[in-house]
């Protein structure tokens, strides 16, 4: 990972309010991450699913759209999923 | 049931309380209808059929065998009499594909793991297929955790109009939204500051120093609104910026003058940091500090060509020719009456600020450091045009009017700001600001809205439109004996950025007072019809 990426990562990581970072590959097992090995397997596994579904019902709607991000705010935090672009 | 070997069968035998056993032996017979009896005669059954059955009753025969498979009584434990084992907590990052495998068993079992109420938390995931694919979906992140920092700070922006607007009269104010500031640029103060004519929401910062004593480094960043934190561009310079430029359709190429006379074209398309240009070795660079440049129509040979002015007094021109600046002298300006003829090559006459007029782009304004405005064309290199007794001091900022082709700016630390008609020897409209005004702009929406920034950390918003004499919003915008050096507006949303001493760039939203659109033709020439 270029260093580049390290430091935007450590820079988000230091953010106030900011949990946790989950770097995760695109069969959906995370290459890396801030938190723990249990709630990053945790996230990891659910969230990808709906990844997929959101991504499918935007591209549905318009072929020619695509997912940019996804916010998932619940009654205690907010979870934020940024897709890759998948290069065809 | 026990086995009677004198009658040679099993024989039912009863079990009494008071039985004493006197001797067991452990035999080898078993009743053929018991459990074990029975398995093993099945499996007699299977051996003998081993050859030649046919493939299907056999798989048929061996799955029924399966279901009386018994489990092993010495290794086995049901489910249900373990205990569930947490698994061990490892923390800190993990991160290498040697450490995958590990989290795909962890994958099977689940912990419970307890959030923490209390203050809005985030979680991000990124999902990236490759390597270089995560710089772009890390910045994604970026950007929305900068969203969520500065939410109440965005929606102003967007939506917040001052509703007291009304009842104030013709007053207005300014509010303050994002600060811009990097900690690396501490020690540096701003001298230039442009904003992207494409790309609406990023704006360019020189970084250096006013002062002759103070000289360093300098830097040149980039920042956008969507991310208010960090910059989205840096570069290091070796001399401090003093004026920059973005090319109007390009906007990838920044050109920059530095305070050791050295211009410089920077591309932001390419990753590196060092300049695409330089004129630092070639011949024709200014002796003194470039004070101001400006991006020019490409040429003939439709090169890239920007012109400086400095501190040398000299105007230069030059052009982007394969890997080097080609420099064509333009003009020099003038020197002063006061200074004796054998002295006149000697002491130049210090340029300090430099504006094309947007439709008749041959035409240019240069102000001095001696208070003068001198007009020139590109096509005159012997001599000025016309000549203005501005300022008694520094003529730090002029600027031509967007809208109305005859009118000019100019501001001076003499604490005036003064409207001209360039046919006009004298100045149009004055305003006197009670210090030292850095800098003056125009408004892109009106032509009668212009704000100036003075060393008292005040910017001063006028709309000659509406009022004529007095300002309509003085207001101290950083805190105690910061200077404002710079001010800029937006060229599309309705806010203005300010550069001070200390390195911040602030950024403050106009309240509607001071965007009226006049509704009458060209309000400029009414108003100067009526002076």
């Amino acid at each position: 990972m270029t260093a580049e990426v390290e430091e935007t990562i450590k820079r988000i990581q230091s953010q106030k309010g900011v949990q946790g970072i989950i770097i995760v590959n695109a069969e959906g097992i995370p290459i890396k991450s801030t938190l723990d090995n249990s709630s990053t397997v945790q996230y990891a596994g659910n969230v990808h699913q709906l990844l997929m579904k959101a991504r499918g019902m935007v591209r549905d709607i318009d072929p020619q759209n695509d997912l940019t991000f996804l916010r998932v705010r619940s009654k205690k935090n907010e979870i934020m999923i940024a897709p890759g672009v998948k290069t065809i | 049931k026990l086995l009677s070997f004198q009658e040679g069968c099993y024989k039912p035998i009863v079990f009494v309380d008071q039985m004493a056993i006197h001797f067991e032996l452990e035999g080898n017979l078993v009743h053929k209808e018991s459990d074990e009896g029975r398995r093993l005669m099945a499996k007699q059954a299977e051996v003998d059929d081993g050859g030649g059955v046919e493939r299907p009753d056999n798989v048929a025969i061996k799955a029924a065998k399966r279901e009386q498979k018994l489990t092993n009584q010495f290794n086995f434990n049901e489910r249900a009499s373990q205990t569930l084992n947490n698994t061990p907590r490892v923390r800190g990052p993990t991160g290498y594909i040697s450490e995958v495998l590990q989290l795909r068993w962890l994958s099977k079992k689940y912990d419970l793991t307890d959030f923490n109420s209390g203050i809005q938390k985030m979680t991000c995931i990124l999902f990236s297929s490759r390597m270089r694919l995560i710089s772009k979906v890390v910045k994604i992140i970026e950007r929305m955790v900068n969203q969520n920092i500065f939410d109440d700070v965005a929606q102003d922006f967007m939506y917040f109009e001052d509703a007291s607007d009304e009842f104030r009269g013709e007053k207005g104010t300014l509010l303050p939204l994002w600060t811009f500031q990097y900690d690396k640029a501490k020690s540096l103060s701003v001298t230039a500051l442009c904003w992207n004519h494409k790309y609406n929401d990023l704006f360019a910062v020189g970084l250096g120093s006013h002062e002759f004593t103070q000289q360093g480094g300098g830097m040149l960043l980039f920042y956008t609104l969507k991310n208010p934190s960090y910059p989205e561009f840096i570069f290091n310079t070796a001399s401090g910026v003093m004026c920059l430029d973005i090319h109007e359709h390009l906007s990838y190429l920044v050109a920059v003058g530095l305070y050791d006379g050295c211009v410089a074209v920077y591309n932001l398309k390419k990753k590196t940091d060092q300049p695409i240009y330089n004129s630092r070795a070639s011949s024709g660079k200014h002796t003194s500090a470039v004070m101001q440049v400006k991006w020019q129509k490409d040429d003939l040979d439709s090169n890239h060509n920007f012109i400086s002015v400095s501190a040398d007094g000299r105007l230069v021109s030059w052009t982007l020719v394969k890997h080097e600046l080609v420099f064509t002298e333009i003009i020099k300006l003038p020197v002063i009456d006061t200074i004796p003829d054998d002295l006149k090559d000697v002491i130049p006459t210090v340029g300090t600020s430099l504006d094309f007029h947007k439709q008749k782009d041959y035409s240019f304004l240069v102000g001095t450091e001696h208070g003068k405005i001198h007009k020139g064309s590109k096509y005159y290199s012997s001599k000025f045009l016309e000549k203005y007794d501005a300022h008694f001091m520094n003529v730090t900022r002029v600027k031509w009017n967007p809208f109305h082709p005859d009118v000019f700016i100019s501001c001076g630390w003499d604490w005036m700001v003064k409207i001209w008609d360039q046919t006009m020897k004298s100045p149009v409209f004055t305003f006197e600001l009670k210090t030292s005004v850095t800098d003056v702009a125009w408004a892109p929406y009106s032509s009668t809205v212009f704000a100036a920034v003075t060393t008292d950390g005040k910017v001063h918003v006028f709309d000659l439109n509406i009022n004529k004499y007095e300002a309509l919003c003085q207001q101290k915008v950083v805190s105690k004996k910061t200077k404002l050096f710079n001010i800029e507006f937006n060229p599309v949303h309705p806010i203005i950025i300010v550069g001070d001493d200390r390195g911040h760039v602030t950024s403050l939203k106009l309240s509607p007072n001071l965007r009226k659109k006049p509704k009458v033709g060209d309000a400029l020439i009414l108003c100067i019809g009526l002076q």
